[in-house]
């Protein structure tokens, strides 16, 4: 006898990757999700890698503003130049 | 044993638990969802294991009897308390509209015994240094600022800035699973821009 939905594949697995390291799904549903990332290498080294992004995504260096808020700005100030000449 | 039971000895009803309440807490998690319900449902075994014990015969052991009992009790317990779908069916159909990983990497139709599985699996993690690295920074920046605005925010205040969901589903007026989609889309995406830079053996 094996529970119902009990199996996942590679592909329903990245899509449930989110779901996952939130841990907001049923007991029964993560642990589905364990017993594939226990024997599956391709799934296991794609939630390292996004667990690895999460973390290199905390230490992208913190401007005060986008480059393209920026250039927006830039735009707005060189319409006004224009204006006033 | 048997005997003892039937004859009400706390004794042999307690060895009887220790010996088999974690296994079959264990057993009816593959039915129910959470622990809480799992205990329950154990509970509820033990019960009808005393409420049986006089109609038990030995054509079984008293093992296979009380497994049979769980089972039965976890399914119908499943039954009632079964949402119309599970999670995971729900959230798959949410964000099908748009694979968080190219799906020309799983193998189809041309090999159904491995179909939806790995064709070409992502290869290692990167060591620390190389996350930090200001290549895989800039990667990482000009992947977000490629992202549509709503994901661009999701991202920027969960990862960049450490918020947890329920603060940017306040600011942003999100529902929780609206956030969450926002939150897959773009890390999908932030790791796939990533992905050639985090394997050590595999420098584009």
């Amino acid at each position: 006898m094996t529970a119902p939905n009990d199996e996942i594949v590679c592909k329903e697995l990245v899509e449930l990757v989110t779901p996952y390291l939130e841990d907001v799904l049923p007991a029964n549903e993560r642990a589905a999700i364990e017993r594939h990332l226990a024997e599956c290498d391709g799934c296991r080294t794609y939630v390292e890698q996004m667990r690895q992004t999460i973390r290199a995504i905390g230490h992208v260096p913190h401007e005060p503003i986008t480059s393209r808020t920026r250039d927006e700005v830039l735009a707005i100030f060189r319409a006004w130049k224009a204006e006033r000449s | 044993m048997i005997a003892a039971l039937k004859d009400g000895d706390d004794h042999a009803f307690t060895w009887l638990v220790d010996q088999h309440h974690a296994m079959l807490v264990r057993l009816a998690l593959r039915y129910v969802p959470d622990q809480a319900t799992a205990e329950d449902v154990t509970q509820e075994t033990w019960l009808h294991v005393l409420r049986g014990l006089s109609r038990f015969e030995f054509r079984s052991s008293l093992k296979t009897w009380i497994v049979s009992i769980l089972k039965n009790r976890a399914r119908t317990r499943a039954t009632r308390e079964r949402r119309n779908t599970p999670v995971s069916d729900t959230w798959l159909a949410t964000v099908a509209d748009e694979p968080a990983v190219d799906p020309d990497r799983f193998f189809g139709l041309e090999n159904p015994a491995l179909i939806d599985r790995w064709a070409s699996a992502p290869r290692g993690v990167a060591p620390e240094e190389q996350l930090l690295a200001a290549e895989t920074q800039a990667i990482i920046s000009r992947a977000i600022e490629a992202l549509p605005l709503a994901q661009r925010e999701v991202i920027t205040l969960r990862d960049m800035e450490g918020w947890s969901a329920a603060d940017v589903c306040n600011a942003l007026g999100l529902t929780e699973t609206n956030q969450r989609v926002l939150l897959h889309r773009a890390r999908s995406k932030v790791r796939a821009a990533v992905e050639p830079y985090l394997s050590p053996t595999d420098q584009p």
